[in-house]
């Protein structure tokens, strides 16, 4: 049925969206704007690939995506949070360096046959006709990433931890002064983006297209970057943001293999024409964006001032 | 800062790139200018191969720096300018894109030679090269004609340029000469690089019913698809096998070395002039990965146009042709000229697609 075969590749395409905002937005909650998503998801995507072929296990694989992605983020941490250098500077310097690494040190394996990711069926539910192919025989990236939608919103919203992290990002000052600790929770959050990057890095190598090549992350970090702002910091807009983009993006290859008259440029370009028109909508109303946006953003903090 | 950083990491990547033994004075320099990643699996790694052969021929009496990754715009001008400054004898850049960079460091560099690949424009210092590669999509087309069970082919093109576009129907038109039929869906990915969409585009088309895939990209994501579901499929610039061990029917495989060598050649006896190459698979520019995964009769059948598109008996560009709206293009037994070719901007009947323009 093409319906549920559009799904499934929708599905594939938004999951490595999903994940890598939902790590971005909880940094981007404690205050730090790190854009160098795409660099951390292609370190992810190569270390992944190198470990599962070493090993044989995917699994192991995913684990060393989560890995590397977050040790990557401490360098960044290190120089902005330790070091205080600028943090837009920082993250576009990680992104190239990201880049260069993953070529180096990928190398060896390009071209590579890898090993596909098998699905995990649930049991039970995984027998409910269209629905249970859709949403319960899926690879264990698109249940984290579900999982991990669920469990930031609770963690920021309903935790206490959570609403300390809202409140460095929204005011360091202030909750340096309460006593809270700014750099550590600071580090801690940059690390979680680091593996969420990774590990959205490691579905592209293990499930979207299990092989290595160079610069295989294509511009997804970005999108991914792009999508915590259209989310206005919030999780569940993130996922919906997310499968929007992957819903487009293959609509736009299906309409074509149609034969639909529209000219391709247009077509390639509707996603993000999609990111923009959203973005319209909701910054329609400043005063929900201002809300939002944590006030702290992108500010360097020096404890000692 | 930040501008600090990119031209930091900008040199960087050159000092990797260019890297090579001060002491060699008397070398002869052959410097090549990459748009994409020298272990791609496709087009850049077929220009490497180009240059391996090539220095393996001279050996110590030529050099062959190169830069890898330099994309298509303002920074390829600096690349190639870079090059020119080092001393190369001659540079060769490997993309259509970078054309009109090329012109433009040319007319700074009279005395530097340069070799653009794909394109239509020169100087008295440019000379391009081409490859016939629409000769190996049409016996590609007429495996498909035979190999396809639902008479539909899917096309993942990258950019509407000449060359793709002929590419298109060179392939389309092969298949009608074995199953008039034949049907052709083409998606235009608008990159050159990115396998996740050429995988998409690759699964989208099989979802529409073609069984057999064919592509104008660099990466071998679609093979990997077309091997994943069971359908056969063409790889393009490098020989795909490894990621399509029971998909992959043949492939058109870039060969440049034998020209990089002539054209060095050339330049070493000091008799190099600008000029339009235009050589395909007589020429051994372009060669054909065994035909595999096939019965032997579609194989004797692809061996045999191959032989005849060598010896000139057949062109593939021959009458009746229609364009895609049903005017006649080409009468019977009228071949087309170079120029159409090289300048390809129409469909030929049964595409299923609008051309973007």
């Amino acid at each position: 049925m093409i319906f549920e075969a559009i799904l499934l590749t929708v599905i594939t395409a938004s999951t490595p969206l999903v994940i890598a905002a939902i790590g971005e937005l909880v940094t981007e909650r404690a205050g730090v704007l790190n854009l160098g998503v795409e660099g951390m998801m292609i370190v992810g995507a190569v270390c992944a690939f190198i470990a599962t072929k070493t090993t044989g296990s995917p699994y192991v694989g995913v684990l060393a995506g989560i890995v590397a992605g977050a040790a990557f983020s401490l360098l960044f941490g290190f120089l902005t949070l330790t070091l205080v250098a600028n943090q837009v500077a920082t993250g576009l310097a990680l992104t190239i360096l990201g880049l260069g690494v993953s070529g180096m040190v990928g190398e060896s394996v390009v071209g590579q046959p890898g090993i596909k990711m098998q699905p995990i069926a649930i049991p039970l539910l995984s027998d409910i006709p269209v629905l249970g192919t859709i949403l319960f025989r899926q690879d264990i990236f698109f249940y984290l990433s579900i999982a991990l939608v669920i469990g930031v919103n609770w963690f920021l919203f309903n935790s206490r931890t959570g609403l300390k992290l809202r409140a460095i990002g929204d005011s360091h000052g202030s909750a340096h002064t309460l006593g809270l600790p700014v750099i550590r929770t600071r580090y801690l959050a940059v690390m979680f983006g680091g593996a969420c990057a990774g590990l959205a890095g490691a579905q592209l190598s293990l499930v979207y297209t299990p092989q290595w090549v160079e610069n295989m992350s294509a511009g997804r970090g970005w999108i991914a970057l792009a999508l915590v702002v259209f989310a206005a910091w919030r999780p569940w807009r993130v996922l919906a943001g997310g499968y929007l983009f992957g819903a487009v993006t293959i609509g736009q290859l299906h309409a074509q293999a149609l034969g639909i008259g529209l000219p391709s440029q247009f077509m390639s370009a509707l996603p993000y024409a999609a990111t923009i028109v959203v973005l319209i909508i909701i910054s329609h109303n400043r005063r929900t964006t201002l809300i939002n946006t944590p006030a702290s953003l992108g500010k360097p903090f020096v404890p000692d001032r | 800062m930040k501008n600090f950083l990119f031209a930091l990491a900008a040199s960087a990547a050159a000092i990797v790139g260019v890297a090579a033994p001060a002491a060699a004075q008397d070398k002869t320099k052959i410097c090549f200018v990459y748009v994409g990643s020298k272990t791609d699996g496709g087009w850049t790694q077929a220009h490497e191969l180009g240059r391996t052969t090539l220095q393996e021929h001279f050996g110590d009496k030529i050099e062959t720096p190169y830069l890898e990754n330099v994309p298509e715009g303002p920074d390829a001008e600096r690349a190639i300018e870079r090059m020119a400054r080092s001393g190369c004898a001659v540079v060769f850049t490997t993309s259509f894109g970078f054309m009109d960079a090329t012109l433009k460091v040319a007319e700074k560099f009279p005395d530097v030679k340069f070799e653009h690949a794909t394109g239509y424009k020169t100087l008295p210092n440019v000379a391009t090269y081409n490859s016939r590669f629409y000769e190996g999509r049409f016996i590609n087309g007429q495996i498909a004609g035979k190999m396809s069970k639902n008479g539909v082919a899917g096309y993942i093109a990258s950019f509407p340029i000449p060359e793709v576009v002929a590419g298109i129907n060179a392939f389309l038109h092969g298949a009608r000469t074995v199953n008039p039929e034949f049907k052709l869906k083409v998606i235009w990915v608008n990159t050159w690089f990115d396998p996740g969409k050429e995988a998409d585009a690759a699964k989208a088309l099989i979802d529409q019913g073609v069984d057999v895939l064919t592509q104008h990209t660099d990466t071998t994501a679609p093979m990997q698809v077309a091997e994943e579901r069971g359908i056969k499929a063409f790889g393009q610039a490098s020989d795909m096998i490894s990621a399509g061990p029971t998909a992959q029917l043949s492939s058109i495989v870039d060969t440049w070395g034998a020209y990089y060598i002539k054209r060095t050649q050339a330049i070493l006896d000091g008799t190099w002039t600008s000029q339009q190459t235009f050589d395909g698979l007589k020429d051994g520019i372009l060669t054909m990965a065994p035909y595999t995964n096939m019965p032997d009769d579609v194989k004797a059948m692809a061996m045999d146009t191959e032989a005849k598109i060598k010896s000139g008996e057949l062109k593939p560009f021959s009458g009746p042709i229609n364009k895609q709206d049903g005017t006649p293009w080409l009468k019977e037994g009228e071949t087309s000229d170079d120029g159409t070719i090289l300048g390809m901007n129409f469909y030929i009947e049964g595409v299923d697609d609008k051309l973007p323009q």
